[in-house]
């Protein structure tokens, strides 16, 4: 398979602290990775080096084979990075069906003139519309924002990337929040969407659900990646129990 | 006392057209700018000088808008680095150095005696009124319209979560300086016609106060509403020459006004009825 997305090299610092040291990995197209680890591991760091919300000290980041290290959030979004929000960030002041509007209009706002003499929303509510369909949430369409349950908002966040038409989704810890109904069918909501062609990246806590939708894993401990293959074997290393059942352990002891 | 009310109305308009601008960059992309007047400034003297000059008034007009719009494009940019109070304070100073310039340039700029002995546009003072009342209509006409846009959208995104915006794949930066540049052009337009009007300006004309005046009607009419904007302008405008006595505490009624607006109503009186809805809906009706 061809390599969709490749990060060498990674090193992010704030301040004194080292969040990522030097980390490398590949996404293939088509896969549905998921990003492990700890707290505090710097996973969704990671994701915000890759889509440029964070600026790394060092970093090569390619996408299709194009360098997209130094190019500006929006100009990587454009290429066709999405990403969803660990904590929902939806826009507060519009209804849930514009808010996946304006993504599916991602090509009428791409150049700000032509957006000046572009006026019809028909075609970007239809597509949005189908996109709440898809992701369970379509009878919240009209409403706003305020108010909603989090398991709604955690579908429009996946909706609103998925309106992008991205070649890549990040998505940063989907499930976080959801019981244990919701998580599972918000998590085939993903594998549906996986299936149909879309590369997925996921940071996820809730193992269960990772085992079971990831078709590959890469762990992340303290800035470093300690471990990268396929989940049965990387659950199966000494050092990723140490790193992550360990912790989980001292977790629960304190 | 018919030209009276001719010369109020006209006020009226031109601090219509100023709101209105200024509502472009506060309200629908959600940059605060202290420092509106600045840009009324430069329309008025662009215009004073090349009517002095013996150009004819639209083609002033247009240049004050050109120069007005490219100069907020630049303080624009400063958006891009700062925001929100850091903004403020940052147009905010963009405003003083304006009046700086004006003042201490005396031989182009007049200094503090500004400049005087402008020429008439040429239309008699009903024929002007008309003008301004044509040109507020096509500012608000096209104001509307903007939000209708894709633009007007993506400016809404911009307001609401720049970061978020950013990420769906929104030139903030762009979209920002295109606020900039538009309302300063439409608070350029706006000097110019008062440079028309007074055929007679001073530093003092655009200094913190209008700025402050125009962001009080923006805000008192209803950050965001074309209309509201155009009834908090009319009011706010209006209010001092109603009022005598109100004249002698203009600033402080504006000051309260504001204060009032932002503790009670955040919506203006745009969202009033909103407001007194969904307050009767929670008491039920009762007082």
């Amino acid at each position: 398979m061809n390599v969709l997305l490749d990060v060498v090299d990674v090193t992010v610092n704030f301040g004194g602290v080292n969040a990522l040291q030097g980390v490398s990995f590949q996404v293939r197209d088509g896969e549905l990775l998921s990003l492990i680890g700890p707290n505090g591991a710097g996973k969704t760091t990671m994701l915000k080096a890759i889509t440029g919300v964070v600026n790394p000290q060092n970093a090569k980041i390619r996408l299709d084979g194009r360098d997209i290290s130094r190019m500006p959030t929006h100009r990587r979004a454009q290429l066709g990075l999405a990403l969803t929000h660990q904590i929902v960030r939806p826009f507060r002041s519009m209804t849930l069906l514009d808010n996946v509007t304006l993504a599916a209009g991602h090509q009428r706002i791409r150049s700000v003139f032509r957006s000046m003499v572009a006026v019809n929303r028909d075609p970007e509510h239809q597509k949005a519309a189908v996109l709440l369909q898809l992701v369970g949430i379509d009878d919240h369409a009209g409403q706003t924002v305020t108010g909603q349950p989090l398991g709604v908002l955690k579908r429009l966040e996946v909706a609103r990337a998925l309106a992008l038409k991205p070649r890549l989704l990040l998505l940063d810890e989907p499930l976080a929040g959801l019981n244990h109904i919701e998580a599972e069918r918000l998590a085939d909501t993903l594998v549906q969407i996986n299936a149909r062609g879309l590369t997925v990246v996921m940071i996820e806590h809730n193992l269960g659900e990772v085992l079971r939708i990831s078709q590959r894993l890469v762990v992340l401990d303290n800035g470093r990646k300690i471990a990268d293959g396929i989940p049965d074997q990387v659950m199966r290393m000494d050092e990723v129990r140490a790193a992550y059942v360990g912790k989980e352990k001292q977790h629960a002891a304190s | 006392m018919l030209i009276y009310e001719l010369s109020l109305a006209t006020v009226v308009c031109i601090n219509i057209i100023q709101a209105i601008g200024l509502n472009l960059i506060t309200g629908y992309c959600g940059q605060i700018s202290l420092g509106h007047a600045a840009f009324y400034g430069i329309g008025a003297y662009t215009t004073a000088l090349m009517a002095k000059a013996g150009f004819p008034g639209p083609v002033n007009l247009m240049a004050a808008m050109l120069l007005s719009g490219s100069v907020g494009a630049v303080v624009g940019l400063t958006s891009l680095r700062v925001r929100e109070d850091f903004l403020a304070i940052t147009t905010m100073g963009v405003g003083f150095l304006f009046l700086g310039i004006v003042r201490q340039q005396e031989r182009f700029l007049g200094g503090e005696l500004g400049i005087s002995s402008i020429p008439s546009f040429g239309l008699g003072k009903p024929g002007f009124f008309g003008l301004t009342l044509i040109l507020v209509i096509l500012t608000a006409a096209f104001s509307l319209y903007l939000k209708k846009t894709w633009m007007g959208f993506a400016f809404e995104a911009v307001a609401d979560d720049e970061d978020t915006a950013r990420v769906l794949s929104v030139n903030v930066s762009a979209y920002k300086l295109v606020a900039f540049a538009l309302g300063t052009a439409m608070a350029g337009l706006a000097g110019g016609l008062y440079c028309y009007f007074a055929r007679f300006i001073v530093p003092d004309d655009f200094g913190f106060i209008t700025s402050i005046s125009v962001l009080s009607m923006v805000a008192v009419g209803g950050i965001g509403s074309v209309y509201g904007v155009i009834l908090g302008t009319v009011l706010l405008t209006l209010m001092p020459d109603f009022f005598r006595f109100i004249s002698d505490y203009k600033l402080f009624v504006y000051g309260a006004l504001l204060f009032a607006v932002m503790r009670f109503a955040p919506e203006g009186l745009a969202g009033l009825p909103a407001l007194v809805s969904a307050k009767v809906a929670r008491t039920g009706g009762a007082p």
